[in-house]
């Protein structure tokens, strides 16, 4: 099996303050091109999880390399960095800036990260694409973000999550705000793009009933030992 | 920092309502804060223009600010007169060129009465050596002849040929008044921006006329002259209360003032204008100050604006800045975005506001010209003027770090959750 895109080994983490200990993960790894989904109680620590992935939060202690990259090792710079190319990342809600049209929300990561405006070719042929394959019409494309559903808001999200092909989609919670057949719908395009981008998804929800659309499911109490009991 | 800008101006564009106020504050104070700058600056070199070309200010020995003050600016009273014996002699000094004698005391409706000579129309320079130039009528020549400053004409709506009593002293008391001798217009003069504006010029022998039948301040009680016998007293004057020399050649300034100050016959002073009136000017110092201070409180209140509604909207901002974060924006970007924005605002502040005041200078300058006598000329800033601005666009920039430091300390701590 070839090198582990995720892989964390004894991670232990904790916030400043009375919570204590969050996150304590003997071992997780995700293989490249995976599509993981993560569930567990809220307040489990799923996106401090996320947000550890993506080295925003720096663990303790213990091993966590994405990609092969050591992320405690790296400065909070190079973190950054590390995150703009390589991590598309989409939110339960308020994914998208307002004042910007759909067009220009999608194009966001290309004017912060080189590699991915490399990645992505022509950008705004690369955004249409993707735009068409999330089914937004392109006459939706020019508008404020603001005039989207929240639906289509997600879809945008998820077109910006992709763009430039990362190699790893984090996706916090993105449809908790939809029915559940645009659940279904959201989750399937979701699949399908990461699928064709060749990219890693791992997905975070409390829903159990989303777990279907995916070849693993993870629980997070099966692999971090603090409990919300102890927690 | 190039992929910033189109972003900052979206978001700029997209709180414009918000940003436009803090705008419009800050191009007011910058307005304010240059106007007052220029007024200064039309202050004081209206102040050193109100004379010109006199070499020395002569009068009997007192303070030479004091002195100044009441031979220039016609303000204070003379507590003591030189006499008209020497002014006679000093007027036939072989150095002086030309000699105008100056007595002050009585006004007319606070306008201070000027008796002179006709050389003071002659001779008197004012600005760059401007002479004194008529707007209507001529010197006056018979003895209750009267030539009024423009601002005393245009304010009292006075015309040649009109009639014009005087009062003694500063005026407002009840039967210090010479109305048994009116004086008749004959002579209007053109505006100088200077004190000579504000004067009731009238013949030294008019000034000795007025005074026939009084006696220490007061008329005489049951005494009274009427005007066309006056003529048949001695009008010579006694006494002035100073006498503006100009000299043949400037070289000799100190030699004669050093005459004049050793002159046995009577304590005299004479003092070079320029000298005194830099004094004064430095007298007038803290004013200055104080009206700096107040241009830079209001300055200080347009930036204390700016970090309000800056801080204030930041909130709102938050969901914003962690989305950028989120696909790529660094904390310093975050930084940069907001610092750019507050240095951006404080710059175009300060554009508009020097545009503003230009604007102004070209639709209010002619009429604060013509009321009070402030010379404020359309012109680029002075090399002081954009020290100002400079120090105004750092301020602004350095403030405008606040709120860039504090959305920098928040995408630190939202990590990826825009937390609303
Ligand atoms: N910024 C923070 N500072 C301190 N403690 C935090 C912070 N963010 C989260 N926590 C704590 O960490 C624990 C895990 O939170 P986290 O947001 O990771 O849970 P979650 O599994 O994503 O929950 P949910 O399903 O509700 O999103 C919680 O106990 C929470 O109180
Ligand atoms: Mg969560």
């Amino acid at each position: 099996m070839a090198e582990a895109l995720i892989e964390l080994r004894d991670l232990v983490f904790r916030w400043p303050g009375p919570a204590g200990v969050c996150l304590d993960i003997p071992e997780f790894s995700v293989a490249a091109g995976e599509q993981v989904f993560l569930h567990g109680e809220s307040g489990g620590g799923k996106s401090t999880l996320l947000n550890l992935l993506a080295g925003v939060l720096v663990p303790a202690s213990g091993r966590l390399r994405v990609l092969g990259h050591d992320l405690p090792a790296l400065g909070a710079a190079a973190r950054d960095r590390f995150r703009v190319d390589h991590v598309g990342l989409i939110f339960q809600q308020f994914n998208l800036i307002p004042y910007l049209s759909v067009l220009d929300n999608v194009l966001l990561p290309t004017r912060f990260s080189k590699r991915r405006r490399e990645r992505a070719g022509d950008a705004r042929a690369s955004a249409a694409t993707l735009l068409g394959h999330l089914d937004l019409p392109e006459n939706l494309w020019r508008r404020d973000a603001t005039q989207l559903s929240v639906g289509q808001q997600q879809r945008v999200a998820a077109a910006r999550a992709l763009i430039g092909r990362p190699e790893l989609v984090i996706a916090d919670e993105p449809t908790s705000a939809l029915d559940a057949a645009r659940q279904a719908a959201f989750l399937d395009l979701l699949g399908r793009e990461c699928a064709a981008a060749g990219a890693t998804l791992l997905f975070v929800s409390h829903d159990q009933r989303l777990a279907a659309h995916f070849g693993r499911r993870v629980a997070m109490a099966d692999i971090n030992r603090v409990t919300m009991a102890t927690a | 920092m190039t992929h910033l800008l189109p972003l900052a101006l979206r978001s700029a564009w997209n709180r414009r309502y918000s940003l436009g106020l803090t705008l419009l504050a800050i191009v007011l104070s910058v307005t304010l804060l240059l106007g007052i700058e220029r007024m200064r600056e039309a202050a004081r070199t209206g102040f050193g223009q109100a004379v010109s070309g006199t070499d020395l200010i002569v009068g009997a020995r007192s303070s030479p600010i004091q002195l100044v003050l009441y031979a220039v600016f016609r303000m204070g009273e003379a507590t003591q007169n030189m006499s008209w014996a020497s002014v006679e002699k000093l007027a036939a000094h072989p150095g002086v060129a030309w000699s105008i004698p100056i007595s002050l005391g009585d006004s007319h409706l606070g306008y201070p009465v000027v008796g002179t000579t006709p050389d003071y129309f002659e001779h008197f320079r004012h600005g760059d050596r401007r002479p004194l130039a008529f707007a209507e009528g001529r010197p006056f020549a018979g003895l209750f002849d009267a030539v009024l400053g423009a601002e005393v004409a245009e304010r009292l709506g006075y015309r040649l040929g009109d009639r014009v009593t005087l009062s003694h002293g500063m005026g407002g008391f009840a039967g210090a008044e010479h109305d048994d001798k009116p004086f008749t217009v004959v002579g209007i003069l053109a505006r100088t921006g200077t004190p000579v504006d504000r004067g009731v010029h009238i013949g030294l022998e008019a000034m000795e006329a007025i005074h026939l039948d009084w006696q220490g301040g007061a008329p005489v009680p049951g005494f009274s002259i009427p005007p066309e016998l006056v003529a048949k007293f001695d009008l010579k004057p006694k006494a002035v209360t100073a006498l503006l020399l100009g000299l043949h050649s400037r070289a000799g300034v100190f030699a004669m003032q050093r005459a004049i100050a050793d002159n046995p016959d009577e304590a005299l002073m004479a003092v070079l204008p320029g000298v005194a009136l830099a004094q004064l000017w430095e007298t007038l110092a803290v004013v200055e100050r104080a009206l700096l201070a107040i241009s830079a409180l209001v300055v200080a209140v347009g930036f204390a604006g700016l970090v309000a509604v800056v801080l204030a909207g930041l909130g709102e901002r938050r969901r914003e800045l962690a989305i950028l974060r989120a696909n790529g924006a660094r904390p310093r970007d975050v930084f940069a975005l907001l610092a750019l924005e507050g240095c951006a605002v404080t710059i175009a502040g300060a554009l508009l506001g020097t545009l503003a005041l230009s604007g102004l200078t070209l639709a209010v300058g002619p009429w604060i010209e013509a009321h009070y006598g402030l010379a404020l000329a359309l012109a680029l800033p002075t090399a002081a003027e954009l020290r100002l601005l400079g120090l105004v666009v750092a301020a602004g920039t350095l403030v405008s770090l606040v709120p860039g430091w504090r959305a920098y300390r928040m995408s630190l701590a939202d990590g990826l959750t825009p937390r609303v």
